[in-house]
């Protein structure tokens, strides 16, 4: 059974509602016999848990250390397009929006990962608004097949795609998606995504188990916070994770808690994440998950980026551009989401040094021959 | 008295293998190596840059100290094991192959089945094979007759430093084996490590607890000792265990008839 079939937004809320009845014991009970039920893992999302916040850090960091080392993997994204068929209110690519509009040529994309390969990335995100003619799934294939041919591990954020077309992209190289469901809550979700493919609430949310069925190892998942209640995302996201575990055990499962950003649209969120609200986050899923992957954006400005690397991120991009075609030609075209992280990739790999971390920017291996590709004829 | 531990057709004094991931960095790392006195560390492929092996985390290891046995981590079969294990000896790396065949990401869990398919491509394919196990005795006979030369048995989930949570079974492996019994994952601090050699293991071998440690060189050093300890006290053989006391100087000596 799909997990959208499983996933009852009402017992979530009764969960969410029960929260502030947690006290102290019940968080340090639940920090002690972790688990990713909900009612294992609710207590450390409860405000009783934000008043122990140092405890959990201290926690979190340990199991960090135990299970990825003092490691942080480095990513970049590389930005195909900005042509979207979608309107969704607080999208920087939103249909209907005046931006310099733009899908890059697959010997742009070439251009582009080999850019971020010379600045040592091995690990490259193709990520792409959603345009069924412009970036057709065919265009995809051939853009992960180019990118893999210069990077070991290429992942995928792109729209929502069927059992078949995974299978292309797993074939052509692709190691992993990513796929916010930007919120879990059905009505707020509605609400948001008002035009295009994209409006498919459930399609959505089964789109990782169908990417992992097909052969795809790393599933990355994650609610966009701002647009609901960051609780109801967070036990949602319990809920998501533990289905994946079980359901998909061969695959990776790696998280993120992506706050909106200032984007070309304005979009102001109703439900705002603090700082603090945002530790809780990562220490919760830290001591539930213990073996999730924690990524963390340049969404997040360098300074707070350098604090919740002890807390349990495991992977970071860096040196970042949304705007296609922004590493080998900046100023092109329209930006998903405004950067607060400018640093560049060597001044983030000296302060993760700093800080006691190893940068690695390697941390997979080709495991299926490859075709041959324009990249490797040129 | 020399007590050399024989591999494939190498020999070593040091029974302590370390494994390079977790490390806060490549000279953290080399530091701990060093102080550990091994002469054979693994790493991961995955971390290795083939097309340049010298510049990533290989470039840090002394390759005439230290024998470079590459691992297979990230293969979640057997196929991808053997592509792996090949990528390494096409790039110049040594013949010598950790076999891991890991399908669950979560608790780390080798998969008995793809790894036997994977040490039999491989040693038919002229590398010197050692695969990570469960501590799964059967599995051991059947990698013998394989022709591995070692077989690694996990003391525990790896990281997790819980220590000799299988001794019963590695015990069986060990009295059953004609190859060496190497612990492998999850062996915690130094007495764990000695608690493996005086059960008979030939070797063991230690990343997360040294990697991750307050100051990785000397929890290096002391892993070192751990395994020296144990494995005089091994040699030595060890007195017997008794369920009551036996008191070295009786009480009631004095009731015997004087002879």
């Amino acid at each position: 059974m799909p997990f959208s079939q499983t996933f009852d937004a009402d017992l979530i809320n009764a969960a969410v509602e029960r929260l502030p009845y947690h006290d102290a014991g019940d968080v340090r009970a639940a920090a002690q016999a972790p688990g990713l039920t909900l009612q294992a893992a609710a207590p450390l999302f409860s405000p009783a848990a934000a008043g122990l916040l140092e405890e959990l850090a201290q926690q979190a960091h340990d199991l960090t250390v135990e299970r990825f080392g003092k490691t942080i993997a480095l990513y970049a994204p590389l930005y195909l397009s900005n042509e979207c068929v979608c309107t969704c209110t607080y999208c920087g690519f939103s249909l209907g929006l005046n931006i310099k509009r733009r899908t890059l040529r697959v010997d742009e994309v070439i251009r582009e990962a080999r850019a971020l390969s010379s600045q040592g990335f091995r690990n490259i995100l193709i990520v792409s608004a959603e345009h069924p003619k412009f970036v057709s799934a065919p265009y995809l294939v051939q853009c992960v097949r180019e990118v893999k041919s210069v990077a070991q591990y290429v992942g995928l954020e792109v729209a929502a795609a069927g059992s078949d077309e995974y299978g292309d992209y797993a074939a052509a190289g692709c190691d992993g998606i990513v796929l916010y469901q930007e919120t879990y809550h059905p009505q707020t979700y509605a609400e948001h995504h008002l035009g295009g493919p994209k409006k498919k609430y459930h399609w959505r949310l089964d789109a990782p188990e169908r990417a992992a069925g097909a052969g795809i190892k790393h599933l990355g998942i994650a609610a966009l916070l701002g647009l609901a209640d960051w609780r109801f995302e967070a036990l949602s996201l319990v809920s998501h994770l533990r289905y994946l575990e079980r359901h998909c055990w061969k695959s990776q499962i790696n998280i993120s808690f992506p706050r909106i950003n200032q984007a070309e649209g304005g979009y102001k969120p109703l439900h705002p994440v603090s700082d603090a609200e945002l530790v809780q986050l990562i220490c919760a899923f830290r001591i539930a998950a213990p073996s999730a992957g924690i990524v963390l954006s340049t969404r997040e400005s360098a300074q707070l980026r350098d604090r919740l690397v002890a807390l349990g991120v495991t992977h970071m991009s860096a040196g970042s551009s949304t705007e296609p075609g922004g590493y080998s030609e900046p100023g092109s075209a329209g930006e998903q989401f405004h950067l607060e992280d400018q640093r560049s990739v060597e001044r983030v790999a000296q302060r993760l040094r700093e800080l006691g971390y190893d940068p690695v920017f390697k941390d997979w291996e080709n495991m299926q021959p490859q075709a041959t590709t324009l990249a490797a004829v040129r | 008295m020399t007590d050399l531990l024989t591999l494939g057709t190498r020999t070593f004094q040091s029974r302590l293998i370390v494994g390079t991931g977790k490390f806060s960095s490549p000279e953290v790392m080399a530091d701990a190596l060093a102080a550990s006195g091994t002469e054979m560390v693994t790493v991961a492929l995955r971390r290795v840059d083939l097309d340049a092996p010298a510049h990533s985390i290989t470039g840090f290891i002394d390759q005439s100290r230290y024998l470079l046995l590459p691992n297979t981590s990230g293969a979640a079969d057997a196929h991808e094991a053997v592509r792996l294990a090949k990528l390494a000896r096409a790039a110049g790396l040594p013949s010598w192959i950790k076999v891991e065949v890991i399908p669950d990401p979560r608790y780390l869990m080798p998969d008995p089945i793809e790894t036997l398919r994977a040490c039999e491509i491989l040693v038919a394919e002229g590398f010197t094979v050692l695969p990570y196990i469960h501590a799964d005795p059967v599995l051991a006979k059947r990698l013998e007759e394989v022709g591995v030369a070692a077989v690694m048995p996990l003391a525990a989930p790896i990281g997790s430093g819980k220590g000799l949570k299988m001794k019963a079974a590695i015990a069986i492996i060990i009295e059953q084996a004609t190859l060496p019994v190497i612990v492998d994952a999850g062996l915690g601090v130094p007495s764990h490590a000695a608690a493996a050699m005086e059960m008979g293991a030939d070797a063991v071998l230690v990343n997360t607890a040294i990697a991750t440690a307050g100051n990785p060189a000397m929890m290096a050093n002391a892993f070192r000792l751990g395994v020296e300890a144990g494995r005089i006290a091994y040699l030595a053989g060890r007195a017997r265990e008794l369920a009551v006391a036996s008191a070295s100087s009786p009480l009631t000596g004095f009731l015997k008839p004087a002879d």
